[in-house]
């Protein structure tokens, strides 16, 4: 199963590898051109029927995680974020290291020895560390170098009714989607384009839309969801099991309001429920999109994901299908040269 | 010219940021009999070429070490001739209470950086770090006499003399990122003596300290297939982790991180290396907060690297480094440059 | 040269936030199109009018977009929730107008707050006098726009409204395009878009333009207000020839360049070192290959609020120093 595969793979932001090259093997007899650039982001090319503009749909391939950046003379490793991370989810998480795929621990000083005062009070990076299970420093060294990137090791998980947990949804789910119209879409020209260190600061997106030049940019992604009952209706973000996330506003983006007004009119004339994205936190590869060069038009549609940037996302089936459904109703409309 | 006379030229000369140009001809006089060609650009980046030996379609390098330093700017002169002032990059005011400044205006003008007395002062208040906004600059003059020489906007830099430390080490102010510049030096001068396929472009970049802007619009012009940003790092002292710094005298820090370009920096290990040169480990996963950010993400995106000299006291006037680290970061580069060639780039950019 | 009330007062009535400036760009179009050689609008938004000439490409930019309110939700009893559209302050919003593209008119309070200094925009909500949502939803959408509504006053010295920012410098750009005369450079005035939401605009049509030189026309802060903080820029002073902001450092000759310009027409000026904010030379400075840029400022109190106030006089001697300058040869 292509989200399985990809949301256990390790791709945490500069060390996109494993996970393109699940999607380069997926895509490759689906499309015209492929091209992997210098960042490394794909940049891939299906060929159709002529549209007069130009349509690039984009979603960022890594995820948040850790870099190790030292080894002590126990052999447990020090490390630092990447990504924004809550810190506070860190302790006593499984993780994967490197590219020897070394299991390691997140481990802090035992609870049980903590006094009660400290137990107020989150724990810092540098209260915690990682355990691989060695004696010395020596001994890691062999294992793990530092600047080794460290991945959540989280499974696929199935459960409830319609859901799905997994580590980086945020923004496999994107990946998934878009591979999918790739391989589903006949007829319609357009760029599925991979980006990189979405999560570092939208450093991918900028040089593959400096190179692609589009009209329009189409932005798949992941987004923060948390739908508690007792929350001021405003104040939730998104909900599960409403359907796809059409974004407003953020800090990167001001969404074209036209082309934001043509994708719902879109989403209810097909009978897919949708939903906005109701605060105004946060940016995505857009803001690098609709900038670049002389600029363009761009929408982001997301996937509702609980705990977002944890190795325990959660997502519905239900809201990937809708969003999917919405997507190739979309391309539809540009194929008749309707957007 | 000796690099240690360079450095000390370059660290007694003013350039803050966006008004770098007083630079200009102590760095043109010493790279022009190693250059190509050498031109200022419309942001006043000083490019330097160094031709590599095909003059066909050589492979582009671009070396980048920021000219711009950290410093004060006039915001306002007080009825009585006193100046109120900003800062021009990142500054910690409590490093300039007390300090000599010279004010860049019609002529230089010396003053000093003052506040209220301790014993203006209430007990609990001496503990309290005075803000940039409660101190003046003395110029000793009177406002209508000044204002005919000091105008708001005009730049000032803390007056420091560079000097030597015991052994390799020197002490100034804009070590950051003068050393940089003192290592592309060394470069140039080492390359003229040896063969390189590619073409060099040493740039002394201008506004690095206000957001890697000149960076970005001279990456933009030279288009270079690799970019390597020279900067300083933090030098280790005792109350710094080992893992946030780097140890003087040891050799350039090496970045590894998302605006590093992984073959390439392993490249670069490989031919320290090889060539005996030392080296530490910089890691930083997120931006660098260098030029080579600002080169990576230009047009369709630049592989680029990033090493560190290692420095102490960054951002202040009495900031420290080690020869050696200059001169091993000079060497490494001069090494790197030469094993680069048309043929192994696809090879190495190749992910 | 006279101050025009009435086109001033047309610019700053005019609704065009961030993200959907299509009325006053129409209205900017319509006011301009008999006085330049060329004109378009490109993929954001922004209207670029041209006026021919042999010299320098100058790009002249002032922003039309002004800040605003966007409604994120509207619960059962018609009350609607918001975000900032730019830099609002929680507190001048309190107990305002708004009014939204239709015309649809509603109020700005707050929840109950025990400590008002905790307010914030997510407490705020917008009441347009509808029974329910069904009600509101008939004349207001996620999603739409709504920017304060205030009339505009003035007397003899002063101007005083709301959205100051930056239609004074699309007043100071239309007015430059109306009186200049055999102009030798190639002139493009820009009025972009989405300033307000970081320089966006600016970026993409300078991108298109790739200018020799730069120049935006922008509102900046005032330091003459009791007990302000440190700012050599007062009102009625002349015209503001910015050194520094957060987005730039302005080119140094360039900046000369304005100020000889201004000392031989006895135009007023003085000299702005703003330790916070940006504007569009931000962008277009760090544009292709870089692009020597400056800013002419004009002295505002109160910025962002709905009372901001500049001089008539300033405003002139803006107008007067820019038409000086574009009718030089510019050699940096």
């Amino acid at each position: 199963m292509l989200l399985k595969k990809l949301t256990e793979a390790s791709g945490v932001s500069g060390n996109e590898k494993e996970v393109r090259d699940i999607i380069l093997d997926e895509i490759k007899v689906f499309v015209d051109e492929i091209k992997v650039d210098r960042l490394g982001n794909i940049i891939a090319y299906k060929k159709g029927k002529n549209n007069s503009k130009k349509l690039m749909i984009a979603a960022h391939m890594d995820e948040v995680g850790l870099m190790v950046t030292d080894i002590d003379d126990m052999g447990l490793l020090k490390f630092t974020t990447v990504g924004g991370i809550d810190k506070r989810i860190l302790v006593s998480k499984p993780v994967i290291i490197g590219k020897k795929k070394i299991s390691g621990v997140i481990g802090a000083k035992p609870t049980h020895l903590q006094e009660k005062e400290e137990w107020k009070n989150a724990l810092d990076i540098e209260q915690l560390y990682i355990d691989i299970g060695v004696n010395t420093k020596e001994e890691a060294e062999k294992l793990v170098n530092i600047g080794d990137y460290v991945a959540f090791d989280s499974q696929y998980i199935e459960f409830g009714e319609n859901l799905v947990k997994a580590k980086a949804l945020d923004n496999r789910v994107g990946c998934c989607l878009l591979v999918e119209l790739i391989k589903e879409i006949k007829d319609i020209d357009f760029y599925g384009v991979f980006t990189v260190m979405e999560e570092i600061g939208l450093v991918g997106a900028g040089p593959a839309a400096y190179r692609v030049n589009p009209d329009l940019g189409i932005i798949l992604e992941g987004t923060l969801c948390y739908d508690i009952p007792k929350l001021d209706q405003h104040l939730i973000p998104t909900t599960l099991n409403k359907g796809p996330a059409i974004s407003l506003v953020d800090r990167t983006t001001l969404y074209n309001i036209n082309f934001r007004k043509k994708i719902v009119q879109i989403a209810e004339n097909n009978h897919i429920p949708y939903q906005y994205r109701k605060i105004a936190m946060g940016g995505n590869d857009s803001g690098k999109i609709h900038t670049n060069k002389e600029g363009s038009i761009t929408a982001t549609i997301s996937v509702p994901c609980r705990n977002i940037h944890s190795p325990t996302s959660v997502m519905s089936k239900d809201d990937y299908k809708n969003t999917f459904k919405l997507l190739k109703a979309i391309l539809y409309e540009y194929k008749k040269g309707e957007l | 010219m000796d690099t240690k006379d360079l450095l000390e030229m370059l660290s007694n000369s003013s350039g803050v940021s966006g008004h770098e140009s007083r630079l200009n001809d102590a760095i043109f006089s010493v790279f022009k009999i190693y250059a190509d060609n050498i031109l200022i650009d419309n942001l006043g980046n000083i490019i330097i070429l160094k031709k590599g030996k095909n003059n066909g379609s050589n492979t582009k390098i671009m070396i980048a070490g920021h000219m711009d330093e950290i410093g004060l700017m006039v915001k306002y002169i007080e009825d009585n001739g006193f100046i109120r002032f900003t800062n021009i990059g990142g500054i910690d005011p409590r490093t300039i209470l007390g300090q000599e400044v010279i004010v860049h205006g019609k002529k230089d003008l010396f003053g000093v950086i003052s506040s209220k007395p301790p014993h203006l002062q209430e007990p609990a208040e001496v503990n309290k770090a005075i803000k940039m906004e409660d101190m003046i600059i003395d110029l000793g003059y009177s406002k209508e006499e000044l204002e005919k020489i000091i105008s708001i906007g005009d730049t000032i830099t803390i007056k420091r003399d560079f000097k030597e430390l015991q052994g390799d080490r020197f002490t100034g102010k804009a070590l950051d990122d003068k050393a940089g510049i003192a290592a592309m030096y060394e470069c140039v001068k080492e390359l003229s003596k040896i063969n390189h396929e590619a073409d060099v472009y040493f740039v002394c970049t201008v506004q690095e300290e206000v957001g890697t802007r000149g960076a970005l619009t001279s990456t933009y012009k030279i288009n270079p297939d690799i970019g390597i940003a020279i900067d300083v790092g933090f030098g280790s002292t005792p109350e710094l982790s080992k893992s946030d710094t780097l140890d003087m005298g040891k050799g350039p820090g090496i970045t590894i991180g998302g605006n590093i370009h992984l073959g390439l920096r392993e490249k670069m290990v490989e031919v320290s290396k090889e060539y005996n040169i030392p080296f530490q480990i910089e890691v930083t996963p997120g931006p660098t907060g260098t030029d080579a950010r600002a080169m990576q993400i230009t047009r369709e995106g630049v592989p680029s690297l990033c090493l560190s000299i290692p420095l102490r006291y960054m951002h202040t006037s009495v900031e420290v480094v080690d020869m050696k680290d200059i001169k091993n970061t000079g060497k490494l580069l001069t090494f790197f440059i030469a094993s680069i060639s048309n043929e192994n780039l696809e090879g190495l950019l190749c992910y | 040269m006279k101050f025009d009330t009435k086109l001033m007062k047309k610019l700053v009535s005019i609704y065009g936030p961030s993200g959907n400036e299509s009325i006053i760009r129409e209205y900017i179009e319509k006011e301009i199109k008999d006085y330049v050689d060329e004109i378009k609008i490109d993929n954001l938004g922004n209207l670029i009018a041209r006026k021919k000439g042999s010299g320098k490409r100058i790009m002249i930019a002032a922003h039309m977009d002004q800040i605003g309110f966007m409604i994120t939700d509207i619960d059962d009893n018609g009350f609607l929730r918001f975000t900032n559209i730019g830099g609002t302050s929680p507190f001048v919003t309190l107990s305002q107008q708004v009014v939204f593209e239709n015309g649809v008119v509603g109020v700005i309070f707050s929840e109950p707050m025990e400590d008002i200094s905790k307010l914030k925009l997510s407490n705020m909500f917008i009441d347009i006098g509808a029974r329910n949502k069904e009600e509101a939803e008939k004349f207001v959408n996620i999603g739409d726009i709504c920017v304060y509504k205030t009339e505009y006053q003035e007397n003899d010295n002063v101007v005083f409204t709301k959205c100051l920012d930056d239609r004074v410098g699309c007043y100071i750009a239309i007015e430059t395009i109306k009186q200049i005369e055999n102009q030798k450079n190639d002139l493009y005035f820009v009025f972009t878009v989405q300033e307000e939401m970081g320089l966006r605009g600016a970026k993409t049509s300078a991108y298109g333009i790739n200018p020799e030189i730069g120049i935006a026309l922008d509102v900046t802060g005032s330091g003459d207000t009791p007990k302000a903080k440190t700012f050599a820029v007062g009102l009625d002073k002349g015209a503001a020839i910015k050194v520094k902001d957060n987005s730039i450092l302005t080119h140094p000759e360039l900046r000369q360049f304005m100020i000889d310009i201004a000392e031989e027409n006895d135009i007023p000026y003085q000299m702005e070192v703003l330790e916070f904010g940006g504007t569009d030379s931000g962008s277009i400075h760090l544009t292709k290959e870089g692009v020597p840029s400056g800013v002419i400022s004009i002295p505002t109190r109160y910025v962002h609020s709905t009372i901001e106030m500049a001089s008539k006089n300033d405003i002139i001697n803006s107008i007067r120093l820019l038409i000086k300058l574009l009718n030089r040869d510019i050699i940096l």
